[in-house]
């Protein structure tokens, strides 16, 4: 086999590893979301989500996460067109619109916090915080990684490896896109309903 | 003064260093065991080439050698946590109240309980798995080598912290599952549970990481003509087993986080309280636990048929229908949670549903059981010591599958619920079929990778021993169980006239004692006459699969040309002369360079997880940064790979040849 045929072939096997890794993750969430769909009337007296989720306000944060994923698919497209400026331009797009992202999810959870609705006070309120924050920590993790990435990138030339990471960190990012649609789903659309 | 106390936080103190003299038993063994290790190593100058060699090594060989190592030292811990329950409960009657104390057996049960399972079970299972699958497939590694290194690393990471919970701070008081609301804050204030809980989270995500590999391994790895019905049963079982960890243990990962954040935050997932709901921690953890005992079996399947078939010197009656046979119970295992809690009150309909599940289960096992027997039919067995554990397995598992069925039935097991019945019936499949099982793949595929057999008699004494001391011990838990003895308890009431049983069961637990004994004394043995024992031919059971058409012990690179095969079982074909496995020219390959990456990543996730425990999060943000450190450093070495040159390949191969 040829150099370029055994990278292709690990790339294969990579790309499919790493699959395999978003369903595990996918997991995770599953039991989050199961959980809270069993707690989500457990508010003990306390809040229910009609009475502290502001729809318009996740609607844009969704909107921002979507644009986000939108960034780091052109990101893609400018690493397979071996364009290093564009890339590292919508990676750099991606980068700020998830940390706006993840801004107003901290907000949002302050706000909260200081209406007293915390993570203590019932069951709902428990899984809501568990299930919405890990995916905040998702956020936060593929910020870091990107990070790491964007460093590399200015550093050195587009090698093919470059290409292949910042392809896995697109699959990762598209994954807690398509989380959060059902986080807004089943957390805020169904808790205002 | 007052920095120290931020620094170390509000849990940690003094008093969690002196519990008792018996507990400084537990203390002192393990720190003189950290130090005889480090002691040793230095006296004999041994870091480099352990270093070198061992630790930072991706060979798979290598790696499952360091697994099957941690996995037998805590099964000595492990039973020796057994022998204190056996004593404490022979000796605990009338006036006598043994020497374990209600909160100490407790942490000696969820000890005992989780050590077998997480580091005895799953390490022999993980361990098996590195030394054989790749050859097995004739592949020359795994498919991440580095992955494979992090997974023993976090696994090893849950190993220090189990045992460090000995040295300072105490166990879980919990049961090996940790049942809430007992585990929340509330009503285990200490860093007990905490210890359970981090020790096994991060173990248990090295395993999920294990299943990725060994999946990936096997789906893109196998050598060229290995189709995937011709693949050994080994590597299905594998394969089955893989894909139930990979579904399984994330669920497990949740499970324990949502529970975490109970005792860390103060939510209220699974408390007693505002509205926490423990049922579904319940559910949720045999979600994962009841796969999790088909995980640890499967893979014990695919030894007995590799052993079966290799000392019958016939090929394996009904391949297909074991193939299917590991898939449907590897679908049905996600069927059947519930029947480990046919008394919470879900109603008959749900409770028949779930008994008729785990009834149905015993047909694809019965099919397995049966194709075994059919492959001995009219073959020319030779009874090796492999053999001895096949034939400890069937007779012991069949009576474990037995009462399986038996507490599958509802209406039985509201009456034999939590009681020692039960404790009998998983030990019985569980040592009758995994540990036998990865005791027969030790035995068997030993020569492999050190290039010298077990010694026979010894090994043969040993399975003896085990099989006479299993009984001996779990029967009278049986009859205790059907007397209506519950499980977990330090102390029974002697009006009851029990004693005379847990005496019997003492006396079967010494019997196992001195199995053990047996076994380490033929490692020893077989060490010391590894010349006598010297496998020359690579071929030492006359096998049938690819790992035995290479020399022994096993080169690095595993194959210096790849095979090619046209059939099952095609070592065998190839000796008798009906194909070529090895043809055609040698070619250019690369070998994964050593790497401390694994190395700094168990050190940083062992020291997350004792701050996690101790509530030092300071230092959770320090491990977590240096997690993100040496993985960026990894991300940026692009130097990872060694070429071994077609020529050098040939070369190596010839001085291997004329060596053997
Ligand atoms: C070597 C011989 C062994 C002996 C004598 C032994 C003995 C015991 C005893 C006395 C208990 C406590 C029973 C009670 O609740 O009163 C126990 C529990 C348990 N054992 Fe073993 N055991 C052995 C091997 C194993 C092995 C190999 C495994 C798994 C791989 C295992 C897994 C467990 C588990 C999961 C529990 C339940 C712990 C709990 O209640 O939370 N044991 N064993
Ligand atoms: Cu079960």
């Amino acid at each position: 086999m040829s150099q370029s045929a055994t990278a292709v072939v690990a790339h294969s096997k990579e790309t499919f590893g790493f699959w395999l890794y978003l369903m595990t993750d996918c997991l995770v969430f599953a039991t989050l979301f199961a959980t809270f769909a069993v707690l989500r009337s457990a508010t003990a007296g306390g809040v229910t989500g009609a009475d502290i989720f502001s729809l318009p306000f996740v609607l844009t944060e969704t909107m921002v996460l979507l644009a986000s994923s939108f960034a780091v698919g052109m990101a893609v497209v400018a690493a397979n067109a071996n364009k290093r400026r564009p890339m590292l331009r919508w990676l750099a797009a991606t980068g700020l619109l998830g940390a706006v992202f993840l801004g107003m999810e901290l907000w949002e959870f302050t706000v909260l916090y200081q209406e007293g609705h915390i993570w203590t006070k019932s069951a709902f309120l428990s899984s809501y915080f568990g299930l919405v924050g890990t995916h905040g920590l998702h956020i936060l993790t593929g910020l870091i990684w990107l990070a790491a990435l964007m460093g590399h990138a200015l550093k050195h030339d587009l090698s093919n490896r470059a290409k292949q990471r910042i392809l896995y960190f697109s699959l990762f990012w598209h994954f807690l896109d398509v989380i959060w649609i059902c986080i807004f789903t089943v957390v805020y659309l169904m808790g205002v309903v | 003064m007052n920095l120290l106390a931020s620094i170390l936080g509000d849990r940690m103190s003094w008093d969690y260093f002196w519990h008792g003299w018996v507990q400084f038993g537990g203390q002192a063994a393990t720190i003189g065991g950290a130090l005889a290790v480090v002691a040793g190593l230095t006296y004999f100058k041994k870091w480099g080439y352990i270093w070198r060699e061992w630790l930072t090594s991706l060979d798979a060989k290598k790696i499952g050698v360091m697994y099957t190592v941690v996995a037998v030292v805590m099964l000595l811990r492990g039973f020796g946590d057994a022998v204190m329950m056996r004593l404490q409960q022979m000796l605990a009657s009338g006036d006598s109240k043994g020497f374990l104390d209600a909160e100490h057996f407790q942490q000696v049960f969820t000890a005992h309980g989780t050590i077998m399972i997480f580091f005895v079970a799953m390490g022999l299972m993980f361990g098996l798995i590195n030394l054989v699958l790749p050859l097995m497939l004739g592949a020359r590694d795994v498919a991440f080598p580095l992955l494979n290194s992090i997974s023993f690393y976090l696994y090893l990471a849950g190993f220090v912290l189990v045992n460090l919970s000995l040295v300072y701070g105490e166990f879980g008081a919990v049961g090996w599952l940790a049942y809430p609301p007992l585990s929340e804050l509330q009503f285990s204030p200490g860093p007990g549970v905490d210890y359970w809980l981090w020790s096994i989270q991060i173990a248990g995500i090295g395993s999920t990481l294990s299943a990725i590999n060994f999946i990936v391994t096997i789906l893109r790895m196998r050598c060229k003509g290995m189709t995937l019905m011709r693949m050994p049963v080994f590597a299905w079982s594998i394969f089955a087993t893989m894909i139930l960890t990979l579904a399984a243990f994330p669920m497990l990962t949740g499970s324990l986080f949502m529970l975490s954040l109970d005792r860390m935050m103060g939510m209220h997932y699974f408390t007693s309280e505002l509205g926490g709901n423990a049922m579904m921690y319940i559910n949720l953890i045999w979600a994962w636990g009841h796969p999790e005992v088909y995980i640890l079996v499967l893979p014990a399947f695919g030894i007995y048929s590799e052993v079966v078939a290799t000392f019958a010197r016939k090929k394996l009656f009904g391949y297909t229908s074991m193939v299917w046979a590991l898939m449907a119970i590897a679908l049905f295992s996600y069927l059947v949670w519930a029947h480990h809690f046919f008394t919470m009150g879900a109603g008959g309909n749900v409770n028949a549903f779930f008994g008729i599940m785990t009834m149905i289960i015993a047909i694809p096992t019965g099919v397995k059981v049966f194709n075994w027997l059919f492959t001995l039919y009219k073959g020319r067995i030779r009874f090796d010591a492999p053999m001895w554990w096949f034939v400890a397995f069937v007779t012991t598992f069949l009576i474990g599958g037995a009462t399986g069925v038996m507490l599958a039935v509802p209406a039985i097991d509201f009456q034999v619920h939590n009681s020692l019945f039960l404790v009998a019936h998983f030990h019985n499949t569980i040592i009758g079929g995994v540990v036998f099982g990865y005791f027969a793949g030790l035995t068997y595929w030993f020569p492999k990778i050190f290039g010298f057999k077990l010694h026979e008699r010894l090994g043969k004494l040993a399975a003896s021993l085990w099989i006479a001391g299993f009984f001996m011990a779990f029967i009278p838990i049986y009859i205790l169980g059907f007397l209506g003895a519950t499980r977990r308890l330090e102390k029974f009431d002697p009006s009851y006239g029990w004693q005379p049983l847990f005496i019997a069961s003492a006396i079967g637990t010494a019997v196992i004692g001195l199995a053990v004994a047996t076994q380490l004394v033929q490692l020893g043995y077989s060490i010391w006459k590894r010349k006598q024992l010297q496998d020359k031919t690579g071929d030492p059971w006359n096998g049938r699969t690819l790992e035995w058409s290479v020399p022994s012990p096993a080169p690095e690179y595993n194959f210096a040309r790849l095979p090619v095969v046209h059939s099952r079982d095609a070592w065998w074909h190839a000796k008798q002369g009906q194909a070529n496995i090895y043809e055609g020219a040698y070619r250019d390959f690369e070998l994964p360079k050593n790497t401390g990456t694994g190395v700094a990543i168990g050190i940083a996730a062992t020291i997350f997880g004792f701050a996690a425990i101790w509530h030092l999060w300071w230092l959770c943000v320090v491990a977590v940064t240096m997690v993100v450190w040496v993985l960026v450093r990894r991300m940026m070495n692009e130097d990872t790979e060694v070429l071994v040159t077609a020529a050098q390949a040939r070369k190596l191969d010839a001085t291997r040849k004329a060596a053997a």
